[in-house]
Parts: structure tokens; C-alpha cells; sequence
């Protein structure tokens, strides 16, 4: 069912073949994707599997963000992007005519490099998308909506005294955290992450990944991360991206220890990147 | 000696300083460039610069006094009597035409030097002889008056001699002692760059002191006015009549009534048009459109306000006329002329359509891109982005933008002489003719005034509140917008 990990296949082989538990959630086929005349992602093909952690790693302008953004179409909201192929998100072609990009968007949300919260308070912020999609009835269960995804972002019991302070207001991290609950708050399915601790300490970074890795339970996460001991820590398994092109993917382990190819190896080693 | 001559002298010497500073620096340090603090060219500098600055004050205060010296000297000379008969400023022009008058015939070839130094009343008929050579005087010259003149062409040649030689002398010092510091140790690119920057703040300060120069003669002239005109009535009286024969009403009630009236229909037609144009252009225009579109906006800003005035008065006011007038469109008898505040008001506000509409597409696009992509990636569309997210992260410069606009519409002057009519009249009415207070500024000052009426000095009265509203204005929207950069920058 999987025919793409064939690479982790041939890598550990000797070992028991790692199959995703469940069902991939997204799956890409001959993905191309140019900006003008610039041929950014070459035939890429992944299978994304539901309820985990996918890291794509790689060198700087190796295509792993751009990739990252066809998957919730992100991409069309730039005039010179052309993207090819198919990707399905639980087996309906996303680029299909008939897909509302703004629904898909709703479906599967997006945490960005740099914290971006609107300039409006804590509680605002949450409810913006839930208020978009009219997901709450009334007042009560906007509070409702807003309270659960702060707490499931980890962020409620340090703003709970002020969520009608402004989120401009509060520190990087928490930012990064307020906009995650803010994606949480549309309850969407797969939630994109796009260097999302780039920008944050340490402690910030630990409690971010934390998160990530509680958030696994109910939602598809991909994430694109230029740290290798992040890939490491928080995800099943890695893809790595080389000029465009999908070198490697497999489980999270193999990718670091037993890399099949030489330029993942040379990567993982620090040899170039 | 003429100021055209001085000023080439000047920069002669400048040009020698600037050569010699440079080879004597190059000099000292034995031709090799390495060995100099500062590169050649800034030893030129600074002698270039030490030659002309301070014999270019000299020079500028030397033409401040000349004039002065010499018309307290030949005052003196004027007897009371003559005083008396005028008024000294009279006697003193005519002096000054005597003298303007022999130079020219001087010039000309009709006198001798000698003869225009020497000639007396007595022998001859001075109008006459400069009136040969093309210079008219008013009334026969008196002996008084032709001395006077003579003895204003002696102290004026000797003042032109002398500001020559002290001026010359000045920027001769100034390449000596530049000349003399030039040497490879001598830090000269610290000193010209002192130099610069005291050149950059008196051009900044040139700006400065003219606004508080023009504040200051608008107070004084207000002052005046207040001593012949109670404050009271003319802040609150609502009849506006000048008479210059006296007896005028001069409430600037329905003035102002009139200038925010109109001010208030042109920031209605022009906020909601330049905004809906601004959210356009720079969220949904491509770059064709975009590069097409926005000059052409652009374009009519540079329109001079007169032919919006014309505009007015020839297009806007006989259209508004076919609709609301007598036996019009509507069938209703609400206009008389063209001129009115809705033509005014209108045409004002497509005036200040580029206004709001490039300041606020600079400020939308200020918003970063970030704020789109986190709305975006949320789910919601482009539009409500646009409301929900970009509309009110730009508000506040948005707001400072139409405060902007607002205190253009209050000063604007051309389209309310043409398009709102003469008449002040309190009315809430926008299809009867108002006026404004820019246009009573024109019309009491305009024609034979004489200055010490308050007819006339009302204009500085009004002058001064039309100052200290739009100042108000300019003030918050300098404030607001500058609150909004903190937020991202």
C-alpha cells in the first residue's frame, strides 16, 4: 500500500519493514511546482501518514517549505506559482476544481516561521477563525471554543487573567503558542508547521516540541525544521529535501542512524547545508 | 564694484584653495597618499570652504548694514521743513531715484562722472537732463534733494569699495590660514564633515525660523485687529458684512460653518472612494494594473487646485444645477446659481482622492505580509482578511491620513473662490451658495485696502484660526500615524 518507503526498505534491511499503523492522510504523487521559470519541486512523492509526526528536513532553498505550502495551497496566493501532480488529502484531490482553498485551508492549518499574531487581544486572536467559519453559536460557546484551545496549546494557564490583552503583548513563545491555538480553534485535521521555533530560546523551542508531541494524539503534523535533533525529537519520520527533490524518506530513526543515501548521510553529518 | 564680480572673486580663490590645500597636504607627507589622515581631496575641501564661508557672512551682513548706514547718514541731511512737507520715507525714495537716476546717466554717457558729483540746481535742470536719458521723476529735484543724492552715490561707492576689499580680504585670510593647516597630520576630513553638518542644520533651520516668521507677523497683525475689533463678536458673531465705510459685522461663525460644511462633503466623497481605491490597488490589482493605475491617481494631485476650481464652476455646479435647479431633473426649485457648498464640496473631494487614497495604500501595504498568511492560512478569504484583519491593523494610520486630508480641505482656497460662491450665510441647506474663510482671506485683502482697517486685518484673524486648526489637525495625525509605526517597526 505504501510502494514509496521502499528506500527505509532497503536500508534496514534485516530488520522488520516499519509500516505507518494507520491509513497515510495525505498522499503526494508527481508533485512539481515552479515558481516562473524556476523549477522548484521535481516530481516529489510522500505519503504522509495520520496521527504522527513528519519532519521534512534539508538545506536552505531545498524546497521543503514550498512543498510544505502546496499542501494546504497556500501557494496560490502567489500569482507565479504553478503546481503539478496530485495531492490527496484523505483521498480527495486537493487541486481538483471543485476544492474551496479556503475550506482546505480550515482543514488543514498552518503555524508560520515567525510568530504572527493579529493585532488584536488574546481571546480575539483565538476566536478569529472559529468566528470566520461561524463554528460557535453563541457567546458561551465561543469561550468555550477559545478556553479548549488555549488549554490544549498549553498557553491558557499563563494568560487566563488576560486574554483581553493584546497578543503583541506577549513573548515570542507564547506568541508561537497563541497562533497554534488559533489553528487549533478551527479544528482542523492536519496542522502544516513551517519553522515554527525558528524564531524562539530554547526554553520556548522545549515547550513548543512539547506540544507538538501532545498534539500528535488528534491531528496530522508536518513540520519543516532546519534543527536536526528537532526532527530527532519530536517526529515518526523524516524526509529529506535536496534541490527539489525528495531524496529520502523513512522512519525518523533509520533516516539518522542507517541513511540510505550519500547526500542524506552527508547532511545528517554536517558535511554540507 | 558689483556683487556679480565679488561672488567670482570668491570662488576664484575657492578654486585656487581648494589646489593649494591639496598639493601642500600632498606635499607634507612627500606625495605619498598613505601618510595622510584624510584623502587630498578634503584638505581642497577645506580651504575651498575656509575662503568662502566666512567671507560669504561677511558679505550677507554687509549687505544687511550698508543700507542702513547709508540712509541714516543721508536723513540727516534732509531738513525738518522738507520733513514736514511729506514724510521723510517719500523724501528718501526720491533721493534714492536722484541717485539711481545719475548713475544711469552716468551709464549712459550724458554726465561725467565729475559733472553727476558736481552739478547744482542752481545751473541746472536735473528732470530735464535725466529725463534724457530715460529716467522719469515725479516733480522737479530741489537742491536739498539733488546734494542728498550726491552725497547717497559717494557713500555708496565708497561702501562698495570697501565691501569689496574687506570681503576679498576675508577669503584671502581664510586661504592663508586654510593654506597654512593643510599639513598630512591635520585632520581636515573631521572638519569638513563639521563644516557639512553645520551647512545641513542652517538649511533646516532656514525652514523653521520662516515658518515661526510667518506665525509671528499673522500674531501681530492679529493683535491689531483685536484692538479695533472685540474678540468676542468676532468669535461668536454669526453675521459676516465688512463695510470698508464702517459699521461692519465681522462674526466668523458662518465662515467657519461654511469651511467645515464643505470640508465635510469632500471628506466624503474622498475617504470612501481613496480607501476603496487604495484596498484595490494594493491587495487586489496586479502589478500591471497597479503600475498603470497609481500614477494616474497620482496624476490628479499635480492638477493645480484653480482648474479643479474651474471644474467646479463650469462643470459640477451647472450639473448639479440640471438636477436640483428650477425646471430640473428632479422637478424641484432648490438651486439658484452653480456655485454652492455641495459643487465646492464635491469637487474638493475628488481633489482629495489621490491624497487619501496613496497615503493609505502606502500604510496598507505597510501591513506585513505575515498578518495575510496568518489569516489566510486560517481559512478565511481574501476579503475578510482584508476587513477583518488588514483594515484594522492600518487603522490608525488610515485615520492619520484622513486628518491629513482634512486640513488640506479646510485650507483650500481656488475651488471654494469659484465654486462656493461670495455670500456668507449660515444654512444648512448644501445646495446655497456659502463662503469659506480662505475666500474672505482673498476677497478683504484683495483691491485697495487700507491695512490699519479691520476690514483688512480681519484677514489676519482669520489667518491665525485657520492656522491653529489645521496645526491641531496636523498635530493628531502626525501623532496617530506615528503611534501606528511603533506597533511593527
Amino acid at each position: 500500500m505504501n510502494e514509496l518507503t521502499h528506500v527505509d526498505e532497503a536500508a534496514v534491511s534485516g530488520q522488520p519493514k516499519i509500516a505507518p499503523a494507520v491509513e497515510p492522510k495525505i498522499v503526494a504523487r508527481k508533485v512539481q511546482v515552479f515558481y516562473g521559470d524556476n523549477h522548484a519541486i521535481k516530481d516529489v512523492d510522500v505519503d504522509i501518514p495520520a496521527n504522527s509526526v513528519m519532519s521534512f528536513i534539508g538545506p536552505s532553498g531545498c524546497g521543503k517549505s514550498t512543498f510544505l505550502r502546496c499542501l494546504n495551497r497556500m501557494n496560490d496566493t502567489i500569482d507565479v506559482c504553478r503546481v503539478e501532480g496530485k495531492i490527496e488529502l484523505d483521498h480527495e484531490d486537493i487541486y481538483d476544481p471543485k476544492v474551496d482553498p479556503v475550506q482546505l485551508r480550515a482543514k488543514v492549518g498552518m503555524v508560520f516561521q515567525k510568530p504572527n499574531p493579529f493585532p488584536k487581544s488574546i481571546f480575539e486572536n483565538v476566536a478569529y477563525g472559529p468566528r470566520i467559519h461561524g463554528l460557535a453559536r453563541n457567546k458561551t460557546d465561543m469561550e468555550e471554543i477559545v478556553v479548549t484551545a488555549l488549554q490544549k496549546a498549553g498557553l491558557f494557564a499563563e494568560v487566563k487573567d488576560r486574554l483581553d490583552a493584546p497578543g503583541t503583548g506577549l513573548s515570542g513563545g507564547q506568541q508561537q503558542r497563541l497562533c497554534i491555538a488559533r489553528a487549533i480553534a478551527v479544528s482542523p485535521e492536519v496542522i502544516l508547521m513551517d519553522e515554527p521555533c525558528s524564531a524562539l530560546d530554547p526554553i520556548a523551542t522545549a515547550k513548543v516540541e512539547e506540544l507538538i508531541d501532545e498534539l500528535r494524539e488528534n491531528y496530522t503534523i508536518v513540520i519543516v525544521t532546519h534543527s536536526m535533533q528537532q526532527a530527532a525529537r519530536v517526529s515518526q519520520r523524516t524526509a529529506f529535501f535536496h534541490l527539489g527533490l525528495l531524496v529520502e524518506e523513512g522512519p525518523t530513526d533509520n533516516i539518522f542512524t542507517n541513511p540510505h543515501d550519500k547526500r542524506t548521510q552527508d547532511y545528517i553529518t554536517g558535511r554540507f547545508g | 564694484m558689483s556683487l556679480s564680480v565679488i561672488l567670482l572673486v570668491l570662488l576664484a580663490l575657492a578654486v585656487v584653495g581648494y589646489v593649494l590645500g591639496r598639493s601642500r597636504a600632498l606635499g607634507s607627507a612627500g606625495g605619498d597618499m598613505q601618510k595622510l589622515h584624510s584623502l587630498p581631496s578634503y584638505y581642497g575641501w577645506n580651504a575651498a570652504l575656509m575662503v568662502l564661508i566666512p567671507s560669504l557672512l561677511v558679505l550677507v551682513v554687509w549687505l544687511i548694514v550698508q543700507p542702513i548706514v547709508i540712509h541714516n547718514q543721508v536723513a540727516s541731511m534732509i531738513s525738518e521743513a522738507s520733513i514736514e512737507k511729506s514724510s521723510l520715507d517719500l523724501v528718501m525714495s526720491d533721493v534714492k531715484r536722484v541717485a539711481d537716476g545719475l548713475d544711469a546717466a552716468v551709464e549712459a554717457g550724458a554726465m561725467t562722472a565729475d559733472q553727476a558729483s558736481s552739478i547744482r540746481t542752481e545751473f541746472t535742470d536735473v528732470r530735464d537732463r535725466l529725463g534724457d536719458v530715460g529716467v522719469a521723476l515725479g516733480s522737479d529735484v530741489n537742491s536739498e534733494t539733488l546734494r542728498a543724492a550726491q552725497r547717497y552715490r559717494e557713500i555708496a561707492s565708497t561702501g562698495a569699495l570697501l565691501r569689496l576689499i574687506v570681503v576679498v580680504g576675508f577669503g584671502l585670510a581664510g586661504l592663508a590660514f586654510a593654506y597654512m593647516r593643510s599639513h598630512r597630520d591635520f585632520r581636515a576630513r573631521n572638519v569638513v564633515e563639521r563644516v557639512v553638518r553645520w551647512i545641513l542644520l542652517s538649511a533646516a533651520s532656514i525652514a523653521i525660523l520662516t515658518t515661526l516668521g510667518i506665525v509671528l507677523s499673522l500674531i501681530f497683525n492679529t493683535i491689531e485687529f483685536f484692538r479695533v475689533y472685540p474678540a468676542a463678536d468676532f468669535f461668536f458673531g454669526l453675521t459676516w458684512s465688512p463695510s470698508f465705510g464702517g459699521g461692519s459685522e465681522l462674526g466668523i461663525v458662518p465662515l467657519i460653518w461654511a469651511t467645515l460644511y464643505i470640508s465635510f462633503i469632500a471628506l466624503s466623497v474622498a475617504v470612501p472612494v481613496g480607501l476603496f481605491a487604495a484596498i484595490y490597488l494594493s491587495e487586489y490589482a496586479g502589478p500591471h494594473v497597479r503600475s498603470f493605475a497609481k500614477p494616474m491617481l497620482e496624476v490628479l494631485a499635480g492638477i493645480p487646485t484653480i482648474v479643479y476650481g474651474l471644474f467646479a464652476l463650469l462643470t459640477v455646479g451647472p450639473l448639479l444645477v440640471d438636477a436640483f435647479g428650477g425646471g430640473g431633473l428632479f422637478g424641484v426649485d432648490w438651486m439658484q446659481g452653480a456655485s454652492s457648498v455641495l459643487t465646492a464640496g464635491f469637487v474638493m473631494g475628488i481633489m482629495l482622492i489621490p491624497f487619501v487614497s496613496s497615503l493609505s495604500d502606502d500604510i496598507i501595504n505597510a501591513v506585513p505580509q505575515a498578518m495575510r498568511d496568518g489569516s489566510l492560512g486560517l481559512g478565511a478569504t481574501h476579503s475578510e482578511t482584508v476587513k477583518q484583519v488588514i483594515l484594522p491593523a492600518a487603522l490608525p494610520g488610515i485615520v492619520g491620513a484622513i486628518l491629513l486630508a482634512a486640513s488640506r480641505a479646510i485650507g483650500e482656497t481656488m475651488i471654494v473662490v469659484l465654486g462656493a460662491g461670495a455670500a456668507a450665510r449660515l444654512s444648512l441647506n448644501p445646495l446655497e451658495a456659502m463662503t469659506t474663510v480662505t475666500a474672505k482671506i482673498v476677497s478683504q485683502l484683495t483691491g485697495d485696502a487700507d491695512f490699519a482697517s479691520p476690514e483688512a486685518l480681519v484677514a489676519f484673524a482669520l489667518g491665525m484660526t485657520l492656522f491653529v486648526v489645521t496645526l491641531l489637525l496636523n498635530i493628531a495625525a502626525l501623532y496617530i500615524v506615528r503611534k501606528y509605526r511603533e506597533q511593527y517597526e
